[in-house]
């Protein structure tokens, strides 16, 4: 796909985000439009997922294992076509956009996460099943910098080493910022690329707003055989919308009106 | 002949896994001890180990059933209901996985190993979350028909399973239905409702009354979720008293599951319990252990009135 219609639909991803956020005056924006790139990526060209084979298990998966960034799955999913819910339901009651992902309301959403370290841990097994029947099928895995403190991040990193896991790829959304700060002053979880790879991962780091550099490290990771693979992608918080980017304080605040006007302004496909 | 309900357990998995080819097992370094080992023997590469890590043995757990197998995970029921609690509720029961917990080494007969492995709690913990189904088998047989059961289940179960020997309450000619109340002995005025390796205890306290000329009912419960209400409620509406056994503290477990269905209603019935109070075990020969919490057969005669 061309990298011009990939920055449209992420556009459109991000402004989905955006307004499920304001509208519910809920939900995670900045680590949000940090992944909204990837996500985009994933979801518009490595993955074959589609209309036909999103209810079954025959088809490559993801896991947001940083379920708070619920925004970035359903407002791709919802980009592409595949999502049947009103993204302005999102975190209200009635509405299957739960404020944390769950896949049994939601077809496109592959696993349910929203408590850090989780998400990644049932990826291998699901990378480990999908070994085991060896269907060819992937399983890709987003984690937070900041998620990646959890003890349990890394007993499935070990795991995923240990199994050899190459139809397995790790994705950590390297932001750089948590609810309380830096990652690096709260509890710093750095060097992600070297403890990767001491891990038993093949390890790619790129700038993860870049298409090419998505789409080389994901076609690396493909190719790679005999190991996962895990892609840090450096990332800036908020992306996207001046006023929130870098800043932690937008981790999990909603836009107020005149906000929400001047990000959809500034997210706008010019 | 008494056996060890976690290697009824092993026999069975390995008997199934060879039948089943959906069938997966996971477990934390603790094989041998599980008697998942029996399995692994059988069929080596559908059998895992996630090590010393058992959050990540239910994540993974999770992550297999999600893959389409059925799978079963098996550790010390202290790491699977305790350690692991919180990704059995979110990674497991909320999107209601087709995962078997069955956890070995639960309460008090684990010995020697004393408290930090004693798992008195275990029942409460798994009882309270959406979505499980909670089985407690009393002897061998019925350990295999809880296997076999659970495996037809589909969504999250957990299997409370003990390290020592208990006497066989039925035989090989098993085929009561697991998931309802079983009265094994008929008596009357007073009823033992008793689970996991208790039930054993409570026959040995009916023969012990039956010297002194008192008949009393011996029934068994292994499905504590969902509870066979109408079982509990006939026996609340026959007798004058009940008394709930289990290896298990006397909150959130048997005893807590029996209350509630009385308190909804207008029985008079006292239901006593018999349990380990709120407090933690200690080490020693299985048997002793049991006996110093007042658990055994000749103290729990002594309650009875």
């Amino acid at each position: 796909m061309d990298n011009n219609l990939l920055k449209k639909e992420a556009l459109g991803v991000r402004r989905n985000i955006v307004s499920m956020v304001y509208s519910a005056q809920s939900g995670h924006p900045g680590g949000s439009l940090s992944c909204a790139d990837i996500l985009t990526y994933l979801y518009f060209e490595a993955m074959d997922i589609n209309k036909d084979n999103i209810n079954g298990i025959d088809r490559d998966r993801f896991v947001l294992s940083k379920g708070h960034a619920s925004p970035a799955l359903y407002g791709v999913l919802a980009q592409k076509g595949l999502l049947e819910e009103d993204i302005h339901g999102f975190r209200k009651l009635g509405s299957k956009l739960q404020g944390h992902p769950n896949m049994n309301y939601i077809a496109g959403v592959d696993m349910s996460t929203g408590s850090l370290g989780q998400g990644i841990s049932t990826a291998v097994g699901m990378a480990l099943a999908n070994s085991l029947d060896n269907n060819g099928h992937r399983i890709y895995t987003l984690v937070g910098d900041g998620e990646s403190e959890e003890g349990l991040v890394w007993e499935a990193m070990m795991a995923a080493g240990h199994y050899k896991l190459d139809n397995l790829t790790v994705i950590f959304d390297n932001n750089g910022l948590q609810i309380d700060g830096k990652v690096t002053d709260v509890m710093n979880p750095t060097p992600l690329d070297k403890k990767a790879e001491a891990f038993g991962f093949h390890v790619i780091t790129i700038d993860g707003h870049d298409f090419d550099q998505i789409r080389n490290a994901i076609n690396e990771a493909k190719n790679t055989k005999g190991c996962p693979t895990a892609i840090v992608c450096k990332t800036v918080k908020g992306k996207g919308v001046s006023f929130m980017e870098n800043q932690a304080s937008w981790h999990g605040v909603a836009p107020n009106e005149e906000q929400f006007n001047q990000a959809m302004s500034e997210l706008e496909d010019k | 002949m008494a056996k060890e309900t976690r290697l009824a357990y092993g026999e069975k998995l390995a008997e199934l896994i060879v039948e089943n080819p959906n069938i997966v097992v996971i477990d934390a370094d603790l094989s041998g001890s599980t008697r998942t080992s029996l399995a692994k023997k059988v069929c080596p590469e559908r059998h895992f180990n996630a090590g010393i890590a058992e959050a990540n043995l239910m994540g993974m757990a999770a992550g297999m059933a999600a893959s389409g197998k059925t799978v079963f995970a098996s550790t010390f029921a202290i790491f699977a209901a305790g350690r692991a609690f919180e990704i059995i509720r979110n990674s497991i029961c909320y999107p209601k996985l087709n995962v078997k917990v069955c956890a070995t080494h639960a309460g008090l007969t684990v010995g020697e190993d004393g408290a930090s492995h004693q798992a008195v709690e275990d029942i409460a913990l798994m009882r309270s979350v959406p979505n499980m189904q909670v089985f407690v088998p009393s002897d061998q047989y019925e350990t295999k028909a809880v296997i076999d059961y659970v495996t037809k289940v589909n969504g999250p179960c957990y299997v409370r399973l003990g390290r020592g020997k208990v006497d066989d309450v039925y035989d090989e000619n098993f085929n009561k239905d697991i998931t309802k109340v079983n009265v094994v002995k008929e008596g009357k005025d007073i009823c033992l409702l008793a689970t996991g390796l208790m039930v054993q205890e409570a026959l040995k306290v009916a023969a012990l009354l039956k010297e002194k000329n008192i008949e009393v009912t011996v029934a068994d419960i292994a499905c504590l979720k969902p509870i066979d209400e109408e079982g509990v409620l006939k026996l609340l509406n026959s007798h004058k008293k009940i008394y709930t056994l289990e290896e298990h503290s006397i909150i959130g477990g048997l005893y807590g599951a029996v209350a509630e269905i009385k308190a909804k209603t207008d029985i008079a019935t006292p239901v006593i319990p018999i349990g380990i109070e709120d407090e933690f075990g200690e080490s020693g020969q299985m048997m002793e252990v049991l006996a110093a919490y007042n658990l055994t057969a000749d103290k729990i005669v002594d309650r009875i009135k």
